[in-house]
């Protein structure tokens, strides 16, 4: 297991000025998608236009669907076909989604899901935050099923993640979902659009292309005789088992000789890298750990930077998710301290180095 | 039903006992369906989409290519298929709880977006899976286990008529409400199944065939009774015809104009019917 953080500097290649949402979008493409499908909402819109233009560019299908519920099943029924696909959505449309989501992981589909979170709950607002962590790291519709979740912190990552979500849904046969929000789709970073390795091909031997000279083939989620649900949810237990051991992505920051230190995704993580470089300019021994795969949580190496801390904050733009993960993990003689600001509330690096101080003593 | 004894079973259609009620519309939609797949040689290429409803199972009685979908959503789902692999034959075989309730927003719009798409829509009046619960094709004063009292067009509305509205949408090929009720029926059935079948085959839009089949079970009728019902009530308010057929015929083109035909010939017969 690696730390796998990418930023514009880390790669090779010449950078252009970039919106993260388009960086996104064009990270799909070059992954080889072939169809979107999707509904406007704000603020992931530059995804779909983008794509309505560059789609057809590379021979793929753009469809602007009536429904978040039209296109989450035509994901659905794309991806049975074994085609690369994807959608985008945000807030009340990534809910209206949920059922077919719980379909796509019963039927072990692969696909990629962008949410680009806007605040709730309800029809909410536009700013930009981390409220919908629960809803992505719990698998989000009914039924014992998880989706892999990327968190990116910037518009490289948002073009990287995506280009690399396209290969775990294949190697895994699940939705990939890129948990990202409003500060990261619409700020423009340099951006080096092009493929970090050559993507994945996979025999789809179990995609829906018309039983030509083979036996009829079947998806479905339902399986009435006997055990056969039980036995079907012990399969994908299985399969989440594996993904917990071989997918977990993380960046640590200072953190070798810390006493203290801040877990953080997405865009806190950028904000509170800075408080903790304030941090260190004061002379504090602080580090930062962000989690870059939400499902899977990287708990092994949290579990290890921690041992050697005497304690930790976490920050989130919600009243406390991921927290109570990392209290789990991490277990009540770890002293795991909050900050968040909710409802489209950005936490300031001010906040973020004042609440450093106040648990460190 | 006489076409069990008098054809073979279709190549499309595997050889098992199928688990619906004895005298169900089902059994006989399925057999014109299969049929239609040999006929066009469509084994191969086709993929059958089932939502949830009495026919979720599908896969177990064809021998295609077959997924499930979510209650209501087939007709996205064959959306997404078709536009990834136009090279497929789309069919999807829904329940009139399924299209004409639940996924009536994709109906209209897979409709409008005139995808290349072949439906099988069972009208049998009732929720079959669910227990007899009304469904948006219950008839005025139709009971059901939602509407002891029988529905009430004042409190629920009025039946909705899918052939009709499905025609009026310029995406839509071929539209045409069929029945099974006695041989003559069922060949006519078979026929519209072709028919549906040749729009997407013809590329010329959305292929529709409502099927009116009895949920004796839901009815609590035996199948003759079930069979007269449809006769005497089910045809009387979904009448039987064709609604629209702009098929290409041999010598001409497609154009979105040629030949949108009301039902008015078909829909007076239907009573009279031999
Ligand atoms: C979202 C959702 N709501 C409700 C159901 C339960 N359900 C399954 S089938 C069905 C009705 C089926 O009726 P119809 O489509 O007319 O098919 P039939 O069984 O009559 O052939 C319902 C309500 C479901 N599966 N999913
Ligand atoms: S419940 Fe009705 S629709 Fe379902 S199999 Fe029985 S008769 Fe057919
Ligand atoms: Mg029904």
């Amino acid at each position: 297991m690696n730390a796998t953080a990418t930023t514009a500097e880390k790669r090779t290649g010449t950078p252009t000025l970039m919106q993260g949402n388009i960086a996104l979008a064009e990270g799909a493409v070059q992954a080889g998608l072939r169809c979107y499908f999707g509904y406007p909402i704000t603020p992931q819109n530059q995804i779909p236009e983008y794509l309505s233009a560059r789609l057809p560019e590379t021979g793929g299908v753009f469809v602007q669907a009536e429904s978040e519920l039209a296109s989450i099943n035509m994901v659905l029924g794309a991806a049975a076909t074994g085609a690369r696909v994807m959608t985008s959505s945000s807030g009340p449309g990534i809910s209206l989604m949920q059922e077919g989501i719980s379909f796509l992981a019963g039927d072990q589909l692969p696909c990629v899901i962008a949410n680009i979170m806007r605040s709730g709950p309800g029809l909410g607002g536009i700013k930009p935050t981390q409220g919908d962590y629960y809803q992505a790291t719990r698998g989000g519709g009914h039924g014992d099923y998880h989706t892999l979740v990327l968190a990116p912190a910037n518009a490289q990552e948002m073009f990287d993640l995506t280009y690399k979500a396209f290969d775990l849904a294949d190697t895994y046969r699940n939705p990939v979902l890129i948990l990202a929000d409003a500060i990261l789709g619409q700020m423009k970073e340099p951006v080096i659009p092009e493929p970090p390795y050559p993507r994945l091909e996979l025999d789809k031997d179990w995609a829906l292309t018309g039983a030509n000279n083979r036996p009829a083939r079947n998806i479905r989620s339902m399986y009435l005789e006997g055990d056969d649900q039980e036995q079907h949810n012990y399969v994908l237990q299985e399969k989440y088992d594996r993904v917990r051991q071989e997918v977990p992505m993380w960046e640590q920051m200072d953190t070798d000789d810390a006493d203290f230190v801040v877990v953080a995704f997405g865009t806190s993580a950028r904000i509170a890298s800075s408080a903790v470089r304030l941090a260190r300019a004061e002379g504090l021994r602080v580090g930062l750990f962000r989690p870059i795969t939400l499902f899977p949580l990287p708990e092994e190496a949290l579990r290890e930077m921690a041992a050697k801390v005497n304690g930790l904050l976490v920050v989130e733009m919600n009243l406390g998710q991921m927290v109570h993960d990392v209290r789990a993990i991490l277990g009540p003689d770890k002293p795991v301290s909050f900050h968040g600001r909710p409802g489209g509330g950005v936490p300031t690096v001010r906040e973020i180095l004042e609440k450093i101080k106040e648990n460190m003593v | 039903m006489t076409v069990n004894k008098t054809l073979g079973r279709p190549e499309s259609l595997c050889d098992v006992p199928t688990l619906y009620c004895g005298g169900c519309g089902h059994g006989v939609a399925h057999r014109l369906t299969a049929e239609a797949i040999d006929h066009f040689g469509l084994r191969g290429s086709a993929v059958g989409i089932a939502p949830a409803g009495c026919s979720v199972l599908l896969y177990k009685y064809f021998d295609i290519d077959t997924i499930e979908s979510a209650h209501g959503r087939a007709l996205a789902v064959g959306t997404g298929m078709k536009r990834a692999n136009p090279d497929l034959f789309v069919l999807t075989y829904q329940g009139d709880g399924d299209l004409a309730s639940i996924g009536m927003c994709e109906t209209i719009h897979t409709a409008n977006r005139g995808e290349s798409i072949t439906a099988v829509f069972i009208n049998n009046a009732v929720y079959g899976m669910t227990g007899g619960q009304m469904a948006p094709t219950t008839l005025p004063g139709q009971r059901t286990t939602t509407t002891p009292a029988g529905r009430d067009i004042a409190r629920e509305g009025a039946p909705i008529k899918m052939a009709e509205m499905m025609a009026g949408f310029d995406g839509v090929a071929y539209s045409e409400r069929v029945a099974l009720y006695d041989p003559r029926q069922i060949r006519r059935a078979r026929k519209a199944v072709f028919k549906a079948f040749e729009a997407q085959i013809t590329n010329s839009g959305l292929g529709f065939v409502e099927i009116l089949a009895p949920c004796v079970t839901n009815l609590k009728m035996t199948p003759d009774k079930a069979q007269q019902w449809v006769i005497d009530e089910l045809c009387a308010t979904f009448p039987l015809g064709v609604y629209k057929d702009r098929l290409p015929t041999e010598n001409q083109a497609t154009t979105p104009a040629a030949a949108t035909q009301t039902a008015t010939a078909e829909c007076g017969s239907v009573t009279h019917a031999d």
